[in-house]
């Protein structure tokens, strides 16, 4: 009898570690990237790489999708172009009186504001993008546009359409920029009623909603406000428009009132958008208690690179 | 090998390498088609990775499901170590059970597939309530059923290249 004390036979067939080792070891591994990648925000670089090697896969995959898009449009009636042109040049003579006024508007500003002594105002520039996809992730409300940090594209630029605002670029790639929509549930934005020039902070509410959220509720806010940037934060110019209020449910049992809006621009809509530069931000006032230890945060958005 | 299956007693070739790569490669293709916000999409990569734990439990495993889910991660543009958790639990209960559900017809194949692809949907949307993600609503789950019913046309069309003619000799033992 051979005496195997101290000794295991040899396995028949190499294996590996057991399942139970690999799933501990690839388990703990995905851990460490899920808190790289929200805590500590270690992961970008190997993100862009990861991306690179992606793109020509995500273009070809588009292409069919482009494809049926162009087509469509190739044989969208003449009858409903001609509806669309009609509708577009009644609305450029509507709003002909206030363009043609703008020249001489902002010519008026400068002066009054040089003899005023006041800053001046930041001239809005930007770059025109294309939406191409709205990202498969189904948590959040995202979109990729075509231009990326080779185009200049930066993290924290406000993006409009030619109705308002519709989001934030959030992260960038040498091609391509996801663009955070109002709409998801992380994205705020500081904003302004038109009417009584109330601010107070706009966040998404998914599903194409947004809600305004900690207003009192004898706030002075009626349905059908609009709702503008009020520019506060330093990252969106201020009287862009924003969204609407649709519904307020002033809740006696709450100290505040449940105020839904709706998005004014396309939000969640294909198309084309601008990418408006970076502001430079106002410098903090100087602090007036040297005890606290905490500097006063300077932005709202919770969206900040 | 031979498959045991008792729906078809047919004799498979042995599968090759760059067949499962080509596979997966092709799922993750059609999962970043730009088709709007379609929610009930079912996830090809954790479908065909799922049939390939099943079907090639030695050679397809967790190592897999963690690459795929590192680039269906970076795909999606969602949180880093998603996919990867998700797909490498779905790797691990596969690779357990292929065994036991490849003994079964395709229709019973498909309720077992269900169960496993159901438990990687939850599995991401805990981690993404867990961060602070919006909840997709229910059609989001749709994507599962879809998987699972498509189980049969996806056994035939991957395990195709492994079929041999069909050839009808009356002197060969098998």
């Amino acid at each position: 009898m051979i005496s195997t004390v101290g000794h295991s036979p040899p396995p028949f067939f190499k294996r590996g570690p057991a399942p139970f080792v690999r799933l501990f070891f690839f388990v703990s591994l995905s851990f460490v990237l899920l808190v790289a990648d929200l805590r500590f925000h270690t992961l970008e670089a190997a993100r862009q790489a990861v991306a690179i090697v992606l793109w020509p896969m995500q273009r070809i995959a588009a292409i069919p999708v482009e494809i049926g898009l162009d087509m469509r449009e190739y044989f969208t009636s003449l009858y409903a172009l001609k509806i669309e042109n009609d509708r577009l040049r009644y609305r450029e003579l509507t709003t002909a009186n206030r363009l043609l006024r703008q020249g001489h508007l902002e010519e008026e500003n400068h002066r009054l504001r040089a003899l005023l002594d006041m800053r001046e105002r930041q001239a809005a520039e930007g770059h025109v993008a294309e939406i191409l996809y709205a990202a498969r992730d189904p948590f959040t409300r995202k979109i990729i546009i075509d231009k990326g940090s080779g185009a200049g594209i930066e993290a924290g630029q406000p993006v409009i359409d030619e109705l308002g605002v519709i989001g934030q670029v959030t992260r960038t790639y040498p091609l391509t920029s996801e663009v955070t929509l109002l709409t998801d549930k992380n994205q705020a934005i500081p904003i302004e009623v038109q009417r009584s020039g109330l601010r107070a902070v706009l966040t998404g509410a998914g599903a194409g909603a947004m809600e305004l959220r900690f207003l009192a509720a004898n706030a002075d806010v009626q349905t059908g406000d609009i709702l503008v940037t009020s520019g506060l934060d330093g990252i969106y110019l201020p009287g862009l428009p924003v969204a609407k209020v649709v519904n307020i449910d002033r809740n006696n049992l709450s100290a505040f009132a449940r105020i839904d809006c709706a998005p004014i621009a396309g939000v969640e809509h294909h198309g084309e958008v601008l990418i408006l530069g970076k502001r430079i931000a106002p410098p903090l006032p100087p602090e007036t208690e040297p005890v606290l230890a905490k500097p006063v945060k300077k932005t709202k958005t919770r969206k900040m690179p | 090998m031979i498959q045991p299956t008792q729906s078809s007693r047919r004799i498979l070739l042995p599968v090759k390498p760059w067949f499962i790569f080509v596979s997966l490669l092709a799922a993750l293709f059609l999962n970043v088609v730009p088709l709007g916000r379609f929610a009930a999409m079912p996830d090809w990569v954790a479908l065909v990775l799922l049939f390939w734990c099943i079907h090639q439990p030695s050679k397809v495993g967790m190592w897999t499901a963690f690459v795929f889910g590192l680039l269906m991660d970076v795909a999606d543009a969602s949180v880093m170590g998603q996919h990867t958790l998700a797909y490498v639990i779905l790797a691990f209960g596969a690779g357990g059970l292929s065994r036991r559900i490849l003994w079964f017809p395709l229709l019973q194949q498909a309720l077992h597939v269900l169960p496993i692809l159901l438990g990687t949907q939850v599995i991401m949307l805990l981690i993404r309530l867990a961060v602070g993600g919006d909840f997709p609503g229910f059609v989001w789950f749709l994507g599962s059923f879809i998987g699972a019913a498509l189980w049969y046309p996806l056994t035939y069309l991957l395990l195709l290249p492994q079929f041999r003619p069909m050839e009808h000799d009356e002197t060969r033992p098998i």
